[in-house]
């Protein structure tokens, strides 16, 4: 294992020191809440001279990811971050990234989309992204936060991947507040990450290449679009080994997705993100009244871990999904969607009720929790079914 | 018609004490109540930012658009209802950053509108860091080894990019504001007002002493010409090189650079504007018999 240290620190502090301590060549970035501080902090670092990466302030979201494809086809190891609207602007460019196979790292702080305008946290802004063929990590605390980025690296770098990786925290509840977190030493992360070597990069003068070129026409747009499927079918072991490799070093445990008191459980609950812990808590106490409470966390969100998430719900009685963002029009959230389709194969037929919860930074209150997990408690029983489009606490 | 008063909300603003937006908001109210303008004859539009907070405590017709985006909002807006004046809020990240693209082709367009910038050359709401008009080699949180670009000089584009009104305020001289504000609404096309409102937390150079101690009056300026785009032109690069010197080496021109009237708008340039949409839905017509001599 690593030396560490443990630091009390903010998600965004750990996350702009995780990137130093990948030293990325390129940073581009642009300023909103609640990501700014780690920007800000890793252009101290920059100033500082404490990491050697090219640090540029542009005008707007759309300038930042265009500034990161060309670093990254240029052949840099590239990292920004952002939130809401602005990865909303970013939305073409996102699109470029993945379809040009750059493996560029971005911090996403979970926040609401406008509008109305809100600050808070919801997923709605990443999971409108989830189909821009990004690697999807999502952490649970400010240290998930801090480890995610820097397996982020070794993810988006795998010659096997060479996809974007977008880590997300949950905006001000994980960016903001103050945690405990154990931060590895410098050397280590440089080992694991190690050197990038790039391929087909744009300043390889002996081998000129052009990216982007027109695809259309009979041209091979479409098994451009099927490798970059097999590129994400096979990110899965990777991230599976990376993770292995990773709580190794660490010795903190890893998985697409991460379960407490699933053995026996009768109910459980599937969720994203800060509010596990919440749920976690609920479940602790309810299984010490008796109720076998067990609670799903999804860490990896793209590539969806259907398999590892089946195995885990089996034999439960009823599952809630906890959505923190919406899909207007659709029989549940983003991740109800998955879930239930995850579960269609499985040999018996399980009750899946979908609640949408905590948009724009609508307080997740304990008693909250308790009411899904008595709502499970009554559709394993037989006495009610699953509701559908629940908004959990609204007035 | 409405009084200062009316335009207030129940909300009070959050700006901190001594923002230069309380008394742009303060001009702007004093400017409409003067101009006698009914509720009904006026739309606002905000950006994302310190200033943009006023959609919250501002009591007319408005719209808080996306960051950058409040140009465009706005340009429907004016289109849609030819016979609104429509008044367009702005920051300096935001009209001329990340809007900057709108910022000139509205310009370009000559739209009749106003569209006022409150230029603190930061991001306040963001807490502090460099702006697209903070002073090079200024040293924020964002760039804390200093500033490396120059500053966007939003006067100079405006009248190089051949707007039709552009003026620059100064939020310590409220009476002088305010007279720029109705200049800018009476004008017939896109007018530009530019107004340096200093930020007292996060903008610790630009203050309103620093103001102070530079800022002059174009018209009391002898022999300058509003109507001479050139010399707009060199007044406008001038002051902007000069902006971090010392007060005695320079002074900050406020007041109308550049003015010219009777152009062509782009509402003028738009034949089916004089008979609007709108009004022509307020009368639906019944067009049964025209439809029956198709047989229909």
């Amino acid at each position: 294992m690593a030396t560490q240290k443990t630091v009390s620190a903010t998600g965004n502090a750990v996350v702009a020191d995780a990137m130093r301590q990948c030293k990325p060549d390129v940073m581009a970035a642009y300023p909103i809440t609640p990501q700014t501080t780690i920007v800000e902090e890793f252009a101290g670092f920059v100033a500082k001279g404490r990491v050697h990466t090219e640090y540029v302030t542009v005008e707007s979201e759309h300038s930042a990811m265009s500034a990161c494809v060309g670093a990254s086809a240029a052949g840099a190891r590239v990292m920004t971050a952002t939130s809401s609207q602005g990865l909303a602007l970013m939305w073409e460019e996102l699109h470029v990234a993945s379809g040009m196979r750059l493996p560029i790292v971005m911090a996403n702080a979970n926040r609401a989309l406008s509008a109305p305008i809100n600050i808070h946290c919801d997923h709605g802004d990443a999971m409108g992204a989830r189909d821009a063929g990004w690697v999807m990590l999502f952490a649970e605390t400010a240290q998930e936060a801090y480890d995610n980025t820097i397996m982020a690296t070794r993810i988006a770098e795998n010659p096997a991947v060479l996809l974007p990786v977008m880590s997300c925290l949950d905006g001000f509840i994980t960016t903001h507040s103050i945690d405990r977190v154990d931060v590895l030493d410098d050397e280590s992360v440089a080992e694991f990450v190690g050197e990038y070597a790039p391929q087909n990069a744009l300043l390889d003068i002996d081998q000129p290449v052009t990216h982007g070129a027109f695809a259309g026409l009979g041209g091979p747009f479409f098994e451009f679009k099927r490798a970059q499927r097999d590129a994400m079918e096979r990110s899965r072991e990777v991230i599976s080994s990376v993770g292995a490799e990773y709580s190794e070093l660490s010795g903190r445990p890893f998985g697409a997705v991460e379960s407490w008191g699933m053995e026996d459980a009768d109910v459980a609950i599937v969720v994203i993100g800060s509010t596990a812990g919440n749920v976690r808590h609920v479940a602790r106490q309810l299984r010490a009244e008796g109720v076998k409470a067990g609670i799903v966390k999804v860490r990896v969100f793209r590539p969806f871990p259907y398999a590892e998430l089946a195995a885990a719900l089996s034999g439960v009685k009823a599952v809630a999904v906890l959505d923190r963002a919406e899909s207007f029009g659709a029989e549940g959230g983003p991740l109800f969607l998955e879930v239930r389709s995850a579960l269609y194969d499985a040999e018996t037929r399980v009750p899946v009720a979908g609640y949408i919860y905590g948009l724009g930074g609508s307080d997740v209150r304990l008693e909250l929790i308790e009411r899904v997990y008595s709502d499970l408690s009554d559709i394993a029983a037989g006495t009610a079914q699953p509701g559908g489009f629940v908004y959990l606490g609204a007035r | 018609m409405p009084k200062v008063a009316d335009f207030e909300t129940a909300l009070t603003p959050t700006w901190c004490p001594g923002c230069g937006n309380h008394a742009m908001w303060r001009a702007l109210k004093e400017t409409l109540e003067e101009l006698e303008l009914p509720w009904t004859d006026f739309a606002m539009v905000w950006g994302i930012g310190c200033h943009g907070n006023g959609a919250d405590f501002f009591r007319c017709q408005g719209f808080h658009s996306l960051h950058g985006r409040a140009l465009p909002v706005a340009t429907g807006i004016a289109l849609s209802n030819p016979d609104l004046k429509v008044i367009v809020e702005m920051g300096d990240g935001d009209g001329y950053g990340i809007g900057g693209n709108h910022f000139i082709h509205s310009v370009r367009r000559n739209i009749d509108m106003t569209a006022i910038f409150h230029n603190n050359q930061i991001y306040g709401l963001t807490t502090g860091q460099a702006s697209p008009t903070s002073d090079q080699f200024m040293k924020t949180p964002s760039t804390p080894g200093g500033v490396i670009e120059e500053p966007v000089n939003p006067v100079g584009v405006a009248v190089a990019q051949g707007a039709t009104f552009v003026a620059r305020g100064f939020a310590g001289d409220i009476p002088h504001l305010k007279e720029l504000y109705k200049a800018a609404i009476q004008h017939e096309g896109f007018a530009v007002v530019d107004v340096f409102q200093p930020c007292v937390t996060w903008n610790k150079m630009n203050t309103f002493k620093w103001f102070r101690d530079r800022v002059y009056k174009l018209e009391e300026l002898e022999g300058y010409d509003v109507t001479d785009r050139t010399m707009a032109f060199e007044t406008s690069m001038k002051t902007f090189h000069e902006l971090t010197c010392a007060p005695d080496e320079c002074k900050v021109p406020i007041g109308i650079f550049y003015r010219e009237e009777g152009a062509a708008t782009y509402q003028d340039d738009l034949p089916q504007l004089k008979a609007p949409l709108y009004k022509l839905a307020e009368k639906p017509r019944d067009i049964s018999k025209t439809l029956e001599s198709y047989g229909g």
